[in-house]
């Protein structure tokens, strides 16, 4: 179980998150929904330890993320990035078998690439792909190497940055299923940030609505049409006018 | 008297500022000296540092070396021409590309080539989130990027000092023979005889600290880099302008210990 407990993070005089509280119960999909420039990001990253947080708590399974061994703490993780961050250096498969090919989970080069292999196609992609760049790939073969990576060790925990940013609404469909699929498959616990709702409705368990640098609403994906909470239905509507101003 | 005092304020602020970037890249020198000396190591990291600092360099290198020593045979020729000291053209090529010309340039090279190159690769891995998703995947950048970057520079840069100062000393002797009627025998012998051990170890070990000074500040200015592609323009003219003056400020504080000792 993941919990955060009144956490805040300000850049300057940008107070990004205000005492931000929210659990995400393990096995569990959880969203984080919430406009552009709202600290989404942020939040995710301080649970991974990429942004330190300026006070509150985080905590993973009861134990505070800051005081964790680090090397341990990562291993559980696995995290898809918005523009799906490859290494433009290494091929295909060795960033998917990244981490299978150095560090505590070492394994020998051609099991690691068999598993590449095996992950690849598991997000769709076919073998010859592997020893492409990637920037030999399109948008959306990036985010499902992206993906790959992601699950290649067997995470217990994954993280998706906006997973369907820049994609077109089929491919953006197909990474939505996919990422339902192999959470479903690996019974790991899943935290989405996203403004796509029809990657909240395809992807969440629960969703959490982040403005103003706290959680407004937090609840089931199948409450939140009938939330009564105004930004939940100003943002899901797509709706101009309401509490969340349309410029930011 | 505020108007008086405001010269005072901005050179004190500009003095802290200064002090505080210096004390910035101290720690971070110190952190990559840290990692270089602490498993794990990334050998195939290192390797293509050294294929990409040394081996891809030599081009450069050698022909900045060998039109430095044609040029500067033509000078010392020129100018020992005016007081009758023609000869020791041989021996001043030698002396001025082994003890300053030739690791001087060959720094000044490093910076422009591989400095350059190291800030903006690290800067544009930052910016796309490589930098983030290595940490998440169990990697400390520091040891990864940085470590076998400053490692390779600081055991290749001074291998090429060396090629450069024998291309420079080549360009010299092929000047001096080809158009200045100097006889080649005895151009080796006069250039072989001059240089002593000592000049070629003070090459070298300048050629070494040139190329922590230069693989250091590309990958600090990567490091440290802003957002997009502003960012990475600015960590990467940064790099090479940071380099290149701490190369030749490295220089005269050397050049003054090796006469001292």
């Amino acid at each position: 179980m993941i919990e955060l407990s009144n956490v805040k993070k300000s850049f300057g005089s940008n107070h990004v998150l205000q005492g931000v509280d929210l659990t995400i119960d393990r096995g569990t999909s959880m969203v984080i929904i919430g406009g552009s420039g709202t600290g989404k990001s942020v939040l995710l990253k301080s649970v991974l330890g990429l942004v330190v947080h300026d006070s509150g708590t985080i905590t993973l399974d009861g134990q505070d993320v800051t005081k964790a061994d680090r090397d341990t703490f990562l291993a559980r993780f696995g995290m898809l990035f918005q523009g799906g961050a490859l290494f433009d250096s290494l091929p295909v498969w060795q960033n998917v078998a990244f981490r299978l090919l150095r560090g505590s989970l070492k394994r020998p080069k051609d099991e690691a690439r068999e598993i590449a292999i095996e992950k690849l196609r598991r997000v769709g992609l076919k073998p010859d792909v592997a020893d492409r760049l990637p920037a030999e790939l399109s948008g959306g073969m990036q985010k499902r190497v992206g993906l790959a990576r992601a699950i290649a060790a067997e995470p217990e925990i994954i993280f998706f940055d906006e997973p369907t940013t820049g994609l077109d609404p089929i491919m953006s469909s197909v990474i939505n299923d996919l990422i339902r699929e192999i959470v479903d498959e690996m019974g790991a616990t899943a935290m989405t940030i996203t403004h796509d709702m029809s990657s909240v409705r395809a992807i969440a368990d629960n969703v959490a609505m982040l403005h103003g640098g706290v959680i407004k609403w937090t609840g089931a994906v199948g409450d939140m049409d009938h939330s009564g909470d105004p930004y939940v239905d100003q943002f899901i509507s797509g709706r101009a006018d309401g509490p969340i101003e349309a410029v930011r | 008297m505020s108007a008086l005092l405001a010269p005072l304020g901005v050179l004190g602020r500009n003095t802290l500022g200064l002090m505080a970037a210096i004390g910035r890249v101290t720690l971070f020198a110190l952190q990559t000296l840290s990692h270089i000396v602490r498993p794990p190591f990334y050998s195939r990291e290192f390797g293509v540092a050294l294929m990409q600092i040394g081996w891809l360099s030599l081009p450069v290198v050698g022909l900045t070396a060998v039109f430095t020593g044609g040029a500067l045979a033509l000078q010392i020729y020129a100018g020992g021409a005016r007081f009758n000291a023609e000869a020791v053209v041989p021996q001043i090529v030698a002396i001025g590309m082994v003890r300053e010309l030739g690791p001087v340039l060959v720094g000044l090279m490093i910076a422009a080539r591989v400095t350059s190159s190291i800030a903006a690769e690290i800067a544009t891995m930052k910016v796309t989130e490589q930098i983030d998703a290595l940490v998440t995947l169990s990697t400390h950048p520091m040891k990864y990027l940085v470590a076998p970057r400053v490692l390779a520079a600081l055991l290749v840069v001074p291998l090429l000092v060396g090629i450069g100062d024998i291309i420079g000393v080549f360009g010299g002797y092929a000047v001096a023979t080809g158009t200045l009627g100097f006889n080649a025998a005895a151009y080796i012998k006069n250039t072989v005889n001059f240089l002593e051990l000592f000049d070629i170890l003070s090459s070298l070990a300048k050629g070494c600290v040139f190329g922590g000074i230069a693989s250091t500040m590309g990958c600090y200015y990567g490091m440290q880099s802003g957002r997009g592609a502003q960012g990475v323009g600015r960590a990467t003219k940064g790099s090479v302008e940071a380099a290149a003056v701490l190369i030749l400020a490295a220089n005269f504080v050397l050049t003054g210990v090796f006469f001292s000792l």
